[in-house]
């Protein structure tokens, strides 16, 4: 069995034209057992443990990424050789077990723009486990920090303002924090209707990774390209994926019956139109209404992003900076909306 | 100590004892205060603990800056105590989290120790069924202030909920919040200086007693709220509690249904059914020391139900109340009753049977949709009517009344 298995393995690495697939230099026997090996060399994941330099893989951007304190994200999939991803019906990707979603975070301009810290998200047997890493100062590897840890780092964001913060790197909790369906992990980013493989990938290397690679057709558009969208539909997405893996009935804020998913009634109370604070303390910030419709600072949604108190900021984890142009998306979107006769 | 009403000080033994003859498995994380890169040692504890395991949290003051959290099931959280010597773990300079400790996993148990001045909410417990919390102190030490956080104790969205011996003061909504919860017990607790001392919000099944409710904004309140997940409050018995002196000023932030608390209430009870107050213990709540209501917001919810129904109030002892009441015109029904209103108040809208041998002064509000300037407040006689069916005490899974006992 296992030299059959080999055979098809051979196989497929020769069909995807050269590219990287399946490599030798992930261990996928680190990868699927229940290890949480403190260095992020012990998987394999990146050729000669070069951060810009993955091992394997499919990288991959968003539509609409989740707002992390400005960072740049390099986004890659290693699905072991032999197996394939599936796009089920409702856009969700089901991975097969031994699949590693790897996003290893930084700045153009903190260390030379190598990265602060990589995360794991690996499928295992027995579901996924979420492991962040930092990187050694040294650079040659990087650290399990399952306690997480603030990092203190000073960076312009695109409006060329300097900000100096303590950069949160989540702990394996806080993770699942975001990550968190029914009290199980579950990747947020790679959904059909946000995921975009990288354009240079061709259809071959697509099929290699994809069970059904023609349904991976991102209808949300790019939360900040104009051209792709309304800004109703910018802002919907923009919510999606920054508000709505906690904002969901089956979420971590689940209990605010504020639900903020692509597929919820952007119209409807419970997308926050009218909706007053539950559980919010300070962060109602003596307003009534999470969205008031034309009125964009009487609507809390935005005061809550526009904080950085951890009393009221929002999302509650991974966030020490405002998300100015984010803010300023949903802020026309608001003012925009006709006036509710309240 | 601050604390008052325990009632295991002596069982402190027996909890040793107990330790001792957990299965050999279990173990015992201790951690120190004094650890370099505390905060980042306990959440690495709180992380690789394994179901049975006790994260034993050492003495003294842990400045901590992120918020704590716990996922995994069958831990006990345990320190060397809640007041001055104990465990203090102090959130003064929190820089991230929405709370100070968060449980999202079962069968926890959480006990002497402190959280203070939590910029969120102090502990929250979200689908943490069977969770237990037990001789703690949650507090904002400054008192009374807007930029408090929220809650002071947060269970929600759990099944079997048991607070017990627990001090919160401070919080800017309510002390003890159980929320979307059912099969609750609080008691033996004290709330003081909160906006709300003790909250039941869209629950069932809960019983509150002997517990302190003194110098809130509103000591103990019964709740419910349209457009929640889980609505339809009902069940829920609050008796043998001291609720007094509940003149705070309310320092809510404006917005959350507990900044529409009237200064000096007692008790109160909007839009639930099957509520019992009994064998309370009431004194100076200058609004009233139990008031009966109806949710009045405008909302969109066509399941909510938002009148009370079947109230009863019985066997309750009132001392001073109604010399204040902070809503609009009652100073004026107040000074043309003698200087005091009755001391159950109710907004007319719903039913209820108050069989204290005191006064119940009714607003005469038939609906919800009525506006509050229509009014017509006059006495009410409330003492006619069949009460419902006692309902029964609450029970708690023996597992975890055996962790306090």
């Amino acid at each position: 069995m296992k030299r059959v298995l080999a055979a098809i393995t051979a196989a497929l690495l020769c069909s995807s034209g050269g590219a990287a697939f399946a490599p030798p230099g992930v261990d996928q026997a680190v990868v699927e057992s229940d290890a949480m090996p403190p260095k992020l060399s012990a998987f394999g994941l990146f050729r000669g443990n070069d951060p810009a330099q993955p091992a394997a893989g499919l990288s991959y951007t968003l539509r609409a990424p989740l707002f992390s304190d400005y960072t740049e994200k390099h986004r890659f999939i290693s699905i072991p050789a032999g197996k394939k991803a599936k796009v089920a019906d409702d856009g969700v990707i089901e991975f097969p077990v031994g699949t590693v979603l790897v996003k290893s975070f930084g700045w153009s301009d903190v260390n030379n723009g190598r990265p602060v810290e990589t995360r794991l998200l690996i499928r295992r047997a027995s579901g996924w486990t979420a492991l962040p890493y930092i990187w050694d100062a040294d650079g040659k590897d990087a650290t399990l920090a399952l306690g997480g840890r603030r990092v203190p780092v000073s960076f312009k964001s695109p409006d060329g303002e300097t900000h100096s913060i303590r950069y949160a790197v989540p702990n394996r909790n806080q993770c699942k924090e975001c990550h968190s369906l029914n009290g199980e992990i579950v990747p947020i980013g790679p959904k059909a209707r946000n995921f975009l493989p990288d354009p240079a990938a061709s259809d071959k290397l697509r099929g290699l990774y994809f069970e059904n690679p023609a349904a991976l057709k991102p209808v949300m558009p790019q939360w900040d390209d104009p051209g792709s969208g309304s800004v109703t539909d910018r802002a919907r997405a923009y919510l999606d994926v920054n508000c709505a893996h906690c904002h969901n009935p089956a979420g971590s804020a689940s209990n605010s019956g504020l639900f903020l998913r692509w597929t919820d009634d952007p119209a409807g109370v419970n997308f926050g139109v009218g909706k007053r604070p539950t559980a919010a303390g300070r962060g109602s910030g003596g307003m009534d209404f999470a969205i008031a419709p034309g009125d964009p600072d009487h609507s809390f949604l935005i005061y809550r992003l526009e904080s950085t108190d951890p009393g009221i900021a929002m999302p509650e984890v991974g966030r020490s900076t405002v998300h100015r142009e984010g803010a300023a998306l949903l802020r026309q979107w608001i003012a925009e909306m006709p006036k509710a006769s309240h | 100590m601050r604390f008052h009403g325990l009632r295991h000080h002596a069982a402190t033994l027996c909890i040793v004892a107990a330790l001792a003859a957990h299965p050999a498995a279990a173990k015992v994380i201790s951690v120190s205060a004094a650890t370099p890169d505390a905060n980042e040692k306990l959440q690495e504890a709180l992380i690789l603990a394994q179901p049975g395991d006790t994260v034993q949290l050492g003495a003294g003051v842990w400045k901590l800056t992120d918020g704590l959290s716990l996922d995994v099931a069958n831990v006990t959280v345990r320190g060397a105590g809640a007041g001055e010597g104990g465990s203090i773990l102090d959130f003064t300079g929190q820089q991230g989290a929405g709370e100070g400790l968060l449980v999202t996993s079962d069968d926890v148990f959480l006990t002497e120790f402190a959280v203070l001045n939590t910029r969120g909410d102090g502990i929250k417990s979200k689908g943490a069924d069977r969770i237990v919390y037990h001789k703690l102190r949650v507090e904002w030490t400054a008192g009374p202030k807007e930029t408090n956080g929220a809650y002071g104790i947060y269970p929600v969205e759990s099944s079997d909920v048991l607070i017990d011996s627990v001090y919160v003061r401070g919080a800017s909504d309510a002390g003890i919040y159980v929320g979307q919860s059912k099969n609750i017990v609080v008691r033996d607790s004290v709330a003081t200086e909160n906006v709300a001392g003790i909250e039941i919000e869209n629950s069932h099944d809960a019983d509150v007693h002997d517990n302190v409710a003194t110098k809130n904004t509103g000591g103990i309140l019964v709740f419910d709220l349209p457009s929640l997940p889980m609505q339809g409050g009902h069940n829920v018995r609050v008796f043998e509690n001291v609720v007094n002196d509940n003149s705070t000023p309310n320092f809510a932030p404006k917005g959350n249904i507990v900044a529409s608390v009237p200064t000096g209430t007692g008790v109160l009870i909007m839009a639930n059914r099957n509520v019992e107050i009994f064998d309370n213990v009431f004194d100076r709540n200058g609004t009233a020391n139990v008031m009966i209501v109806g949710y009045r917001y405008e909302h969109k919810d066509p399941k909510y139900q938002p009148l009370p129904k079947q109230i009863v109030v019985r066997d309750n002892q009132h001392g001073k109340a109604g010399y204040a009441p902070q809503f609009p015109g009652g100073d004026m029904i107040a000074a043309a009753m003698g200087g005091a209103i009755p001391p159950v108040l109710w907004d007319g809208a719903g039913d209820a049977i108050v069989l204290d041998k005191v006064g119940v002064l009714s607003l005469n509000l038939p609906d919800v949709k009525t506006p509050q300037s229509e009014a017509k407040p006059a006495p009410a006689d409330l003492s006619k009517g069949t009460p419902p069916a006692a309902l029964p005490t609450i029970k708690l899974p023996d597992t975890m009344e055996a962790k306090v006992k």
